[in-house]
């Protein structure tokens, strides 16, 4: 019920981008996902890029050039295929809202 | 809400204790006694380490207790990179510090007996910590007595190097050093399931990197359990034939497959399999291996003939024993027994754990990745990457099409990639701050 009503909040977008994607446990897990090549929280400390901040379109639209393959990758086409496009966005929403 | 209440535990973790908390009952949620919730947290390696960060963040009212016997922690990804030269064992050896600072409780101590009744657990140092979730990190057990004669004695000559640890690793880098041109290394892989399936081919590499360069005519023998290199195989063997000769009559590497070593002779120097006597200068067996000593307190050994736990992956709860959750190398699941696992389900358990303490049930389709590199010890590196989901239909959790595959082949960006991956596991883990100043290098 909680989670539902977390999940509306979002959607109406009456929160501050920042609070609504911390708060939501399946956005902030699936971001951490990421945090073990990209750094705690998306802010990497060597050649891999961070995702800290990355504006939520590019994201978005990069893992998808990564599952088709336009864009060229080493891991990442893998990654890219293991997730939904709704999935994409929550991430990217996640990373967007950090300073 | 959530960030007045972490403020507020911030502040009140010192010796007024949590207790304090109780005050605030309006804002908690699903507590069990005054306080949050107790978590003992048994081992801080990459599993059990990240556990404690995130439940932390994810349920800050949980109290933390960290059981940890060594001082600092030792990464054994990268420790390859030692025995090759290019690091010291100071550059993969990292601190608690920032650990510490968010758990309640961390105790410099080995866990002696746990009472999975009682939910109690007891440490050498004699004390005892009762808890509501238990989360066994213990890493592996090495079986030192499934090779014939690998006893103490043995062990002050033969070493593993699967714990990195300055008599593990640092040692065996320094018989290396020690060894003359010409010389044999032999050197042993595990039956599957190990773990770091890629570790020991990893390991041929590295050595033989620093033979080319130092003592170009001695040789590599490895003595392999499996029927045939148990990861990568097409990258690690291009990479041998590549760099070390491999495949010509002067290889550096001999790869021996169907091997597994059956008796250590420490004092002639030899290693015996079911077909053959084997000399080295430098020896070195990783000897089988099961889940964490502690996991046999707590009789959660309980899957592939009592060597491995089985756990639930929406939970990483036991399936033997109730509120005992196991991570990283110690659970037998399908993915790879590596740091990243390691890492990642320790954020898995944290998720799911955090969700039950708040009321909510858990996501019942979760979703993991590992990504694995492996070193080449020639500026290079490959890698290994998989996405697992649960899936209804076979109650398990496995990659979606295209989500697993391996590098097209060995490059100098994946050893940038490697590095950075290293940095940012162990910042990940260890909570290590942004202006922390790593000194490992690809």
């Amino acid at each position: 019920m909680k989670k539902s009503f977390v999940a509306t909040l979002i959607l109406a977008g009456t929160l501050g981008v920042a609070l609504s994607a911390h708060a939501d446990p399946r956005a902030r897990f699936i971001a951490a996902n990421c945090s073990y090549c990209h750094g705690p929280d998306g802010k990497s400390r060597g050649a891999i890029p961070s995702l800290a901040g990355m504006e939520a379109g590019y994201f978005v639209e990069q893992m998808k050039a990564f599952r088709d393959g336009s864009r060229p990758a080493t891991v990442m086409k893998k990654h890219a295929s293991g997730y939904t496009d709704a999935e994409f966005e929550t991430m990217a929403k996640y990373f967007a809202s950090i300073k | 809400m959530t960030l007045n209440r972490r403020d507020f535990l911030k502040t009140s973790a010192g010796a007024v204790g949590l207790a304090a908390t109780a005050g605030l009952a309006g804002c908690a949620t699903a507590q069990t006694g005054s306080a949050g919730p107790k978590v003992v947290v048994v081992g801080a390696g990459f599993g059990g380490a990240t556990f404690s960060r995130y439940i932390k963040m994810w349920a800050p009212n949980t109290q933390v207790t960290v059981i940890e016997p060594n001082a600092k922690f030792t990464s054994c990804p990268f420790s390859n990179t030692v025995l090759a030269g290019i690091n010291k064992m100071d550059d993969i050896a990292m601190p608690y510090d920032y650990l510490k600072k968010v758990v309640d409780n961390f105790v410099p101590d080995t866990v002696t007996a746990i009472d999975t009744t009682k939910q109690t657990v007891t440490t050498a140092g004699g004390h005892t910590f009762a808890y509501d979730k238990l989360v066994l990190a213990g890493g592996i057990e090495l079986l030192f007595d499934k090779v014939q004669g690998y006893d103490a004695e043995a062990q002050k000559t033969v070493k593993h190097a699967w714990k990195a640890s300055p008599d593990q690793t640092g040692v065996l880098r320094q018989q290396l050093e020690a060894m003359p041109d010409g010389g044999t290394f032999v050197m042993s892989v595990p039956m599957s399931p190990y773990r770091c399936p890629p570790g020991p081919y990893e390991r041929a590499c590295m050595v033989a990197s620093y033979f080319k360069q130092a003592k170009p005519k001695s040789k590599i023998i490895i003595l392999d359990g499996n029927p045939d290199v148990a990861s990568k195989k097409g990258l690690f063997v291009a990479a041998w034939k590549k760099h070390f000769g491999y495949g010509t009559d002067n290889s550096m590497i001999d790869y021996r497959p169907n091997n597994m070593p059956r008796a250590v002779d420490a004092k002639n120097m030899k290693v015996s399999t079911e077909f053959d006597d084997v000399k080295g200068d430098v020896i070195n067996v990783v000897p089988p291996m099961r889940a964490a000593a502690v996991c046999g307190m707590a009789g959660v050994r309980d899957g592939n003939n009592g060597n491995w736990c089985t756990i639930d992956y929406r939970t990483f709860e036991s399936k033997v024993v109730k509120n005992v959750h196991i991570l990283g190398d110690s659970a037998l699941t399908n993915f790879p027994k590596s740091g990243s696992v390691a890492n990642n389900t320790g954020k898995m358990c944290a998720y799911a754990m955090s969700e039950a303490f708040a009321g909510r049930s858990v996501d019942p389709a979760p979703v993991v990745t590992n990504t694995c590199y492996s070193g080449t010890g020639m500026g290079t590196a490959f890698h290994v990457a998989t996405v697992f989901r649960w899936n209804e239909e076979k109650q398990s959790m496995i990659p979606p099409k295209d989500a697993n595959g391996v590098s097209a082949e060995e490059s100098e960006l994946e050893m940038a990639y490697m590095e950075s991956w290293a940095k940012n596991v162990w910042a990940d883990t260890l909570g290590l701050p942004e202006s922390y100043a790593f000194t490992a290098k690809g």
